[in-house]
């Protein structure tokens, strides 16, 4: 038998529209998704399941620009709106209808707060993309890729979570791999952030006894799981600086979901 | 004699209903400080909220055993309401047991449904004051939250006092009362075999049994004085008091927030001026549009310095505050020992608020002073503090928004004071000039693609 060989492509909003197409949904990586080093991984594990179950996408590519949540967040409602208005005429320019991000910081804000400005999009969080892909049985985890014997526990981010209430789609979405799925104590609604929202990224912690990511990392270790899911980049940053700070890197595993997924079917 | 009794009760009555006038209106004018906004947009939708979140007490429940403690106390606050008002008419008809005799085959049921519930709410009362005090339950510990520390203890103390003492009254009295009716004393031996012993208060009889005619008449009327003065009292007390909840709950969940809670709301001030930037056409006048669709004069601040640049929801939420911490156990900048505190954030603007009361009073309604709600109650490190995650708006019994005032007063300050920490200044020129937070160039945005064909 021979291994068979993908190709994988990333069509752009531009080249589509240069040849009269339209996808089905519009990728919006976000920054995190087109910069972090760590989270093009995530990127890149997510576009090729979209290839992999053959949806047509594309991607706004050099187009895209931050959606203004951090901007926002911290106050600066100005700026925020300058991103928010731009980015709006690029997707409206390009008859967007239906956008799929990773990121729950981009799809709150897509979602919730760009249709006062003007912008009106169906918004996916990609766990809730990946549910459908599931439940359709366009997505099946493979023979031999097992996940038997591992525990993983899922970190609820806020701005998917408490903010859009999305909780069951990506514990569906680990469901389908046959892990041990281990919830921690703050779950869903009574979730702990994992320090990064509301700017808190972008600058040092306040002064206090600890910082949030290590707490939640704490209570995450305490499940005793080998695998620790997030589905925001942000999180996904917290959490493995949180367990470097538990000195824990060699055990213990920060995945997204869809890496996971990706994972599961050898892709 | 007894028409001197009712003089003096419809005279505390009189004072008692002209006291909480003069505080309501004192209030709702501290409440209307606040700027316009329409929250009385989809009834049904804020209806079925009230009736689940206040009326049900859905929230409440996600701790069982606190849940259903709560649900003693507020069930017998709304149905003792019913013996109070009979109360209240034999204070002021000078009658005894006024509904006795015409509702004579439900009278005892409903009074022992009352006695349970006032002996439910004394004991419940003794346990609030044991998880306060013996059990030390984080939240309500001024050592571990400074915002507790002085008053709110004492307030919280005191109504939990005054409550077992309400229920005491009430109890003694019916025993008194019974003790009374069985020895045909007076009026009291009219209702003798109308009215039987009570649930609860018959095992307090003993208590009387040795005393005179005229010491158990002199008790009986004494509880029955000090059960009703004390309600009367109290009920002035409670608009002074974070126990005003039992009020303002109610319309404050009915104008709680409908939107998704990750919404931050959109200012149409500066939609006007991005457009014009960016040469877009203008879709909005900049203004706020107020309840009665009229346009205000004045285009208030960017954000919130003071009480009057927020909501009167903003606002209403502050008097609303049972100071419970659910909010700020919740908190992660809390918890992980950071100096913000949602509960001293809605604490904060009460305070302020009532500054500004005093001075109103002390130096008449136009009275301005020149301090504000940012700075002189909460600082920038609280506000710098907050990650936005809303766990404070879900944990609230009564969906009081913490992080609305948090992320006004974050406005003000970044985009009037330009006080942003360096490395948010910093965040945002990236974002303006590089169209990401970070210091990277847009061309180079789209580079991951030429990795998704590499080896995992």
């Amino acid at each position: 038998m021979t291994q068979e060989v993908k190709t994988y492509t990333v069509p752009t909003m531009a080249n589509m529209a240069a040849s009269g197409e339209e996808p089905e949904i519009l990728f919006w990586v976000g920054c995190a998704g087109s910069f972090d080093d760590r989270y093009k991984r995530v990127t890149i594990a997510f576009v090729r399941i979209l290839n992999h179950v053959g949806i047509k996408f594309a991607v706004l590519g050099p187009e895209e620009a931050c959606t203004g949540d951090p901007a926002r967040r911290a106050g600066n409602e100005f700026l925020f709106q300058m991103q928010a208005m731009s980015n709006i005429q690029v997707l409206n320019g390009y008859n967007v209808k239906k956008i799929v991000t990773a990121c729950p910081h981009c799809f709150n804000t897509l979602k919730n707060e760009y249709p006062e400005l003007g912008g009106n999009y169906e918004v996916i969080h990609h766990s809730q993309f990946l549910q459908g892909l599931i439940n359709e049985g366009r997505v099946r985890v493979k023979d031999g890729q097992s996940f038997k014997g591992r525990r993983i526990t899922f970190h609820d981010s806020c701005y998917l979570g408490r903010a859009n209430k999305v909780y069951e789609a990506p514990r569906d979405v680990l469901a389908a791999l046959d892990a041990d799925l281990v919830e921690m104590k703050r779950v869903r609604a009574n979730g702990l952030c994992c320090g990064a929202g509301g700017g808190q990224y972008f600058k040092e912690p306040e002064p206090g006894k600890k910082d949030v990511n290590v707490e939640r990392v704490e209570e995450a270790l305490g499940t005793g799981a080998d695998t620790i899911a997030v589905a925001c980049p942000f999180c996904m940053t917290m959490m493995s600086d949180g367990v470097k700070n538990k000195n824990r890197e060699d055990s213990v595993r920060v995945y997204d979901i869809s890496e996971l997924i990706a994972q599961g079917q050898g892709l | 004699m007894e028409i001197f009794q009712q003089i003096l009760f419809v005279a505390a009555l009189a004072a008692t209903a002209w006291f909480i006038t003069k505080r309501i209106q004192l209030i709702s004018r501290a409440i209307k400080l606040g700027r316009p906004e329409n929250r009385f947009d989809h009834p049904d939708e804020r209806l079925k909220t009230m009736l689940l979140v206040a009326f049900g007490q859905k929230k409440m429940f996600t701790n069982l055993l606190v849940g259903s403690m709560h649900f003693v106390i507020y069930a017998g606050f709304i149905i003792i309401n019913l013996e109070i008002l009979e109360i209240i008419l034999d204070g002021i008809l000078g009658t005894h047991r006024l509904f006795a005799p015409y509702i004579t085959p439900i009278y005892p049921i409903l009074i022992d449904v009352f006695e349970v519930l006032a002996f439910g709410v004394l004991a419940v009362c003794v346990v609030f004051l044991c998880r306060r005090f013996i059990a030390r339950v984080s939240r309500l510990q001024a050592e571990r939250h400074r915002e507790l520390r002085g008053w709110p203890i004492s307030d919280a103390t005191l109504i939990l006092t005054a409550e077992i003492f309400l229920m005491i009254a009430f109890l003694t009295w019916n025993a008194s009362d019974s003790v009374l009716r069985d020895r045909g004393v007076g009026h009291y031996g009219e209702l003798q075999g109308i009215v039987p012993d009570f649930l609860v208060s018959q095992y307090l009889k003993p208590l009387f049994l040795t005393f005179s005619d005229m010491a158990l008449v002199a008790y009986e009327r004494t509880a029955w004085w000090l059960h009703i003065l004390g309600i009367l009292a109290f009920a002035i007390y409670v608009t002074y008091s974070k126990h005003l909840h039992i009020a303002l709950g109610f319309p404050n969940v009915y104008f709680s927030d409908l939107q998704p809670k990750g919404e931050m709301q959109n200012m149409p001030e500066i939609t006007k001026e991005v457009q014009l930037a960016l040469g877009l056409p203008v879709t909005t006048d900049g203004s706020q549009v107020n309840d009665n669709g009229e346009q205000p004069v004045e285009v208030g601040r960017f954000g919130a310095k003071d009480v009057q640049d927020l909501k009167w929801i903003n606002l209403m939420n502050a008097y609303s505050c049972t100071e419970c911490g659910r909010c700020t156990a919740a908190c992660p900048a809390n918890i992980t020992g950071k100096k913000l505190s949602p509960r001293k954030i809605m604490m904060d603007t009460r305070d302020r608020l009532e500054e500004i009361q005093r001075g109103w009073q002390t130096h008449g309604n136009e009275y301005k002073d020149d301090k504000s709600l940012l700075n002189d109650y909460i600082t920038a490190e609280e506000l710098n503090a907050c990650t936005t995650c809303q766990a404070c708006i879900n944990a609230c019994p009564i969906n009081i928004n913490p992080l609305d005032i948090i992320l006004q007063l974050r406005r003000y300050r970044v985009m009037e004071e330009s006080q942003a920490p360096a490395s948010w200044n910093a965040m945002f020129s990236n974002i303006e000039n590089n169209m990401a937070p970070w210091k990277f160039s847009p061309s180079d945005r789209f580079n991951w693609a030429d990795q998704v064909n590499d080896a995992k």
